[in-house]
């Protein structure tokens, strides 16, 4: 028997029945696009095209055309790359994290967020692949392939590798997770196009669904799969930033040789993947009208989950520099002191800013349960975390030991074509994937109409 | 599967009433083929009398695999094949081996527990299941009897299923 509670606020609002669940849901696969939604996609396109372009010259001319020189060997694209993969946290985090503790709010969010930790994940590994230069050569380089060097195999011990077992099984175990999700829902949509007469649109939705029956003990299986997979997701998600981190911290470059890396990474690509899923369900429940769906309340508990987030990463910071302090070593020191004083310094105070005080206006209620002000925020704290990697990367080795070879890092237009690249290629891939797919698990939705759904007054 | 079996369909609009119906007629001694519902409804299962899954054994035993295959590639690889010194430590030293296998034991228990739950639920892209009410997928639970596996009639079963808040009672033949 399922319970209503008083006290807490209704999860689904406007009095839906179950009925109407896979009619809201449903209707934007069904129907053409929209102008918007052509609008959109042709933006994306043009984006795409435009990154697409820079890394065709990047892969004809060399690494070269970027703006790294020998003291920064690092810089825009291993920032992106950890800006990416950072967004990606969310979505998992949201399903597997949020199943475990059974919080119901997961599950209106937990479709478009997950869409977005797969397309995030794309995006990140294209940059160590433009990295490379040679791409073709990539696989023997990251995974251990049989080769005609010996075989030489791929080195173990760099954390390097292990960030490609991370990504990938991340990558892979996270597009399991959410396809297993859309089963039922595929089913729903080859069953209304039954009924409508389209019959492609059946056969193509029964063959995404696998021939989904919704039979006791196919759901009593699912369940179980679902369960685990959220059980052996969990320490994924804390695992693929703490390898991440491990790139910088197991270094003894000043600035990354740091052991509160990990925890610190990982709040941190919490804090940025939810404030990516904020950006991008503002705008989806407003294009698709899904606003009982999506509420305020749910607004409100993700940023509470970022309030959290960032003051965690805004301790990490002061730890950091306590610690550069307190540990009296002169190179970690100075580096430190060069991040908030040195030429960079501009860099250093907009990741302040953006990531320490911005979230704490989350606090006053009226702020957080305010879609406009969520939705600038939302982008502010993704500017700043974008802000931290920069300064982590760059500002720890553009002054390395030897000051003869200190420099500056300035960014060409093949960096930033690369950059526009991703963001070409993850809008376009959301709005297919906003198009052809239910944005909303409509079977998990179903089951708590009766317990957390508003009734009809 | 055999063809030509008739079928008692009952629908219900709520799952607490599918959840009574499912015990009251299992107590008067009906089979009941098959619950379909458009969500998975808790402790449906036990009342019709399913065992838990061992679809966690199936992920734990291809952890398992990921587990062996992952460290015996990379002791392997490095300490046997061609063993190199990397930062002075053994050739083949474990700690630095944890990750990856901690990546490939994930893997393979995920993507193993999610093949055996196709091949066990016999689910395939090009198959189309066997729908007892399309509505199935959208609001109402399905609940089919098989009439050959029971004694009692065709009018009784609807009679009974009516009495359980069933709000429509069908016939399928497949």
């Amino acid at each position: 028997m399922q319970v209503t509670s008083s006290i807490r606020e209704p999860l689904i609002t406007g009095g839906k029945t179950i009925r109407d669940v896979s009619e809201d849901i449903s209707r934007q696969v069904e129907g053409k696009p929209t102008k918007l939604w052509w609008g959109a996609m042709m933006i994306s396109l043009t984006l795409l095209a435009f990154g697409f372009y820079c890394l065709c010259t990047l892969l004809w001319e060399g690494v070269g055309v970027w703006g790294l020189n020998k003291t920064v060997g690092w810089a825009w694209d291993i920032t992106n790359f950890v800006w990416w993969v950072g967004i990606g946290h969310a979505g998992t985090l949201i399903s597997a994290i949020l199943l475990l503790f059974r919080q119901k709010w997961r599950m209106s969010i937990n479709r478009a967020a997950e869409a977005m930790t797969i397309f995030a994940v794309i995006c990140a590994a294209t940059f160590p692949f433009a990295h490379m230069g040679r791409l073709w050569l990539g696989f023997y380089w990251v995974f251990p392939l049989p080769n005609t060097w010996g075989s030489l195999w791929a080195n173990f011990n760099s954390p390097l590798l292990w960030d490609v077992f991370a990504i990938s099984t991340y990558f892979s175990v996270s597009l399991v997770f959410w396809y297993m999700g859309l089963i039922p829902d595929f089913a729903v949509i080859r069953d209304r196009a039954v009924r409508q007469g389209h019959k492609l649109r059946a056969n193509i939705y029964n063959a995404l669904s696998f021939g989904w029956d919704g039979a006791a003990r196919t759901w009593s299986r699912y369940e179980s799969v679902a369960l685990i997979l959220a059980g052996l997701s969990t320490p994924l998600v804390l695992s693929v930033h703490t390898i991440v981190s491990m790139d910088f911290a197991t270094s003894v470059v000043p600035g990354w040789h740091a052991t509160i890396f990990p925890p610190y990474f990982v709040a941190g690509a919490i804090f940025s993947g939810f404030a990516m899923v904020l950006t991008l369900l503002i705008i989806t429940r407003k294009v698709f009208k899904l606003e009982d769906y999506i509420t305020i309340y749910h607004i409100e508990l993700m940023n509470i989950v970022i309030i959290i987030t960032g003051s965690i990463v805004g301790i990490a910071y002061i730890t950091e520099f306590f610690i550069a302090w307190y540990g009296q070593v002169p190179a970690e020191q100075y580096a430190f002191f060069n991040r908030m004083q040195g030429p960079y310094w501009w860099a250093y105070w907009s990741m302040m800013t953006c990531n320490v005080i911005s979230p704490q206006l989350f606090w006053f209620k009226k702020i957080r349960t305010n879609i406009v002000a969520t939705f600038i925020l939302s982008i502010i704290v993704n500017i700043g975390m974008w802000f931290e990697r920069f300064v982590i990367i760059v500002t720890s080795i553009h002054r390395d030991y030897v000051p003869s070879s200190w420099s500056m890092f300035h960014p060409t237009m093949y960096d930033m074509g690369e950059y526009v690249f991703t963001f070409g290629l993850f809008f376009s891939a959301f709005l297919l994937f906003a198009k052809f797919f239910p944005v909303i698990n409509m079977a998990e939705v179903k089951s708590i109409i009766k317990s957390s759904s508003e009734k009809k007054h | 599967m055999d063809s030509n079996r008739n079928f008692v369909v009952g629908i219900f609009e709520d799952e607490d009433v599918l959840l009574h119906a499912v015990e009251h007629t299992r107590e008067k001694g009906l089979k009941i083929h098959e619950v379909y519902s458009p969500f998975p409804v808790h402790g449906l299962d036990e009342a019709l009398g399913y065992k838990r899954s061992r679809l966690p054994i199936a992920a734990f035993l291809f952890g398992m695999t990921g587990t062996s295959l992952a460290l015996l590639m990379q002791i392997w690889m490095l300490g046997y094949d061609w063993p190199m010194i990397i930062g002075g430590k053994n050739y083949a030293s474990l700690p630095p081996f944890i990750p990856v296998t901690f990546e490939m034991t994930v893997l393979l228990a995920a993507f193993g527990m999610v093949g055996t739950f196709f091949i066990a639920s016999d689910m395939k892209p090009y198959k189309w299941p066997r729908q007892f009410d399309i509505r199935s997928t959208d609001d109402k639970h399905v609940m089919a009897i098989d009439l050959a596996t029971n004694k009692m009639s065709k009018e009784e079963i609807s009679a009974l299923l009516k009495s359980q808040g069933a709000s429509e009672v069908n016939e399928k033949n497949f």
